[in-house]
């Protein structure tokens, strides 16, 4: 954590910005709006470690996000167990199924991978709307059990289910830094990069892909349970595809393939969304548009346009003084030469 | 050490190599030479499991390796340095070497000593090991992908033309560096077009022809052999 905080500003800065917030502007609709917020932020650093990291573009994540959601509230409501056991639970079931989806889809590469996961992911959604005697269909589930006290903490008001979230955000930040910064995550970046180079380096592909698939599917059911125990309704809809055009257009928007860009990107999508709230369904006629331009001149997104910009500079910075080395020695050859001819 | 039997690797009619006779000994410098789609990429990619051969064996040091999948066949001792100096570009050249050396992962000290060992080589390496790979120049690009292949110590190293593309200066350094690694005690099967430099530092060579080979013998043979001249070296 030392590190993650000495290397990176924008951590620091956003950590305390999070904190103030309530302080700063104490208005519950805002508070409740950026508690989604963040959990949307959990769900999308899920998405970015699969799509972003080890390029594998998986569209069934809104529906681990809803069997996140769902494994929690059915094991709140139908049973007696513990919050934060169930919570355990949820994000282990959706997990194990992550892993069998992950053991047939990962044998598909790129669109065929997206198409597969994109079906998996309706599948999902299908089953959570028509198995009515499980997950109550259309009229969802109610009654889910808010996070429950550890000692003197309780969660029961907006302002501490805030903080819980913002904890679980920062938890989730400093694990994919601990993941990217390691050889694991060079792992991951190796077969993004190129599968058949990774495996001739020694890397055993299927391996780290499920491992990749089974983390991603942690996060998005964690986001999941999250949003089930904040909301403490659900509904089919949760696990609906458009949900997962939602978390690509934050990452898109944020940077895929960077640390920050989920933070940045759900963060202006959603204050953007909020301050268009007058224009209804028409906002998406302004964002439409946006995006577009956004993939076409940065594909990398904010952050990713920042970092190559960054980058852009540092070797600019690296050939000055190579260029200024070549300037002096032309510069002298040319006084010797008019010294010798006198 | 290396033993290819009657290999063939087949896209439905069409057969990329057919009925490929290769022996590679312990410590030898053996050559694959050919033109552009003769066969020597694809023979290499059987060799390193990246492609099923649809017939014939390939074993290494007496154990069948045709079917293995490729990380086992690293864990076995082949590395290959593929063509066009594939890199991972974002990567810094460290991170890159230090990749070379997954396979002994668990084993801090030794990368460490291996990563030494590749400065020491390439010591322009060591000066730009912070810098990301996609910012080295071509030369620079294909010492850091041999170098990275012989971060986990390999038993044999597959070099698939490592001088394409290069400045003459820069290929004689190649081929001076590929010797040394061989003399060092690591055995080499390098795919080359520029024949008369690769077989003046090899034990011994094959030479291809739309997918079999034509002709094999000693490097001196070789060198010596109308057809290789007139083909491979002008003369």
């Amino acid at each position: 954590m030392v590190s993650l905080l000495k290397n990176k500003g924008w951590v620091i800065g956003f950590i305390i910005a999070a904190i103030l917030f309530p302080f700063v502007l104490s208005n519950d609709y805002f508070l409740h709006v950026l508690t989604l917020a963040f959990i949307w932020m959990i769900a999308v650093y899920g998405l970015n470690l699969l799509a972003g990291y080890t390029g594998y573009l998986s569209l069934a994540h809104a529906g681990f996000f809803a069997i996140g959601a769902y494994s929690l509230g059915l094991l709140s409501v139908n049973t007696d167990i513990n919050f934060w056991l169930a919570l355990l639970l949820a994000c282990l079931i959706t997990s194990a199924i992550g892993a069998v989806v992950g053991l047939v889809a990962l044998r598909t590469r790129e669109h065929f991978f997206a198409i597969y996961t994109l079906c998996v992911g309706y599948i999902i959604y299908l089953v959570i709307d028509k198995w009515d005697s499980l997950t109550g269909g259309v009229r969802g589930l109610i009654g889910i059990e808010s996070p429950s006290a550890i000692g003197p903490l309780t969660f029961e008001t907006p302002l501490s289910q805030y903080y819980l979230v913002l904890f679980f955000l920062l938890f989730t930040v400093l694990i994919m830094y601990r993941i990217v910064h390691s050889l694991t995550g060079r792992t991951f970046i190796a077969i993004r990069n190129s599968e058949d180079l990774a495996q001739t380096i020694g890397i055993s592909t299927m391996k780290n892909k499920l491992l990749v698939f089974v983390l991603s599917t942690f996060f998005a059911s964690l986001a999941g349970a999250l949003y089930a125990s904040f909301i403490r309704f659900i509904g089919p809809d949760i696990g609906y595809i458009t949900i997962i055009f939602d978390l690509l257009t934050y990452l898109i928007v944020g940077g895929i393939g960077t640390l920050a860009g989920p933070i940045v990107g759900t963060f202006l999508i959603v204050a953007v969304s909020q301050s268009l709230q007058f224009l209804q369904d028409y906002r998406m006629l302004i964002f439409g548009p946006l995006l577009t331009l956004l993939v076409i001149f940065y594909p990398r997104g904010i952050v990713g346009a920042y970092h190559d910009w960054r980058m852009k500079m540092a070797a600019r910075k690296r050939n000055r003084p190579q260029k200024e080395q070549r300037y002096f020695e032309a510069e002298t050859d040319e006084s010797e030469k008019k010294i010798k001819e006198g | 050490m290396l033993e290819l039997s009657n290999v063939s690797v087949k896209y439905g009619a069409f057969a990329a190599i057919e009925n490929i006779d290769i022996h590679v000994g312990k410590g030898e410098l053996v050559v694959l030479l050919g033109s552009n789609g003769a066969g020597k990429s694809t023979t290499f990619n059987a060799i390193s499991g990246l492609q099923k051969p649809s017939e014939g064996t390939i074993a290494f040091e007496g154990s069948p390796i045709h079917g293995v999948v490729p990380d086992k066949i690293v864990q076995a001792g082949i590395v290959q340095c593929a063509e066009d100096r594939k890199l991972f570009p974002q990567m810094t050249v460290k991170e890159n070497l230090i990749m070379g050396g997954y396979v002994h992962r668990r084993k801090r000290k030794q990368v460490h000593q291996s990563l030494e060992e590749v400065f020491e080589l390439f010591p322009i390496l060591h000066d730009k090991k912070d810098d990301p790979a996609g910012s080295l120049s071509g030369g620079q690009q294909q010492m850091l992908a041999i170098g990275r292949a012989i971060m986990s110590k390999p038993k044999l190293v597959l070099l698939d033309e490592p001088s394409i593309g290069l400045a003459p200066l820069i290929v004689e350094q190649m081929f001076d560096v590929i010797q040394k690694i061989n003399k060092d005690g690591t055995t080499v099967l390098l795919a080359e077009q520029n024949a008369y430099a690769a077989l003046k530092i090899a034990d011994r060579g094959y030479v291809y022809e739309s997918g079999s080979i034509v002709v094999k013998g000693t490097a001196d043979e070789l060198l010596s052999n109308d057809t290789v001249r007139k083909a491979y070296i002008g003369a």
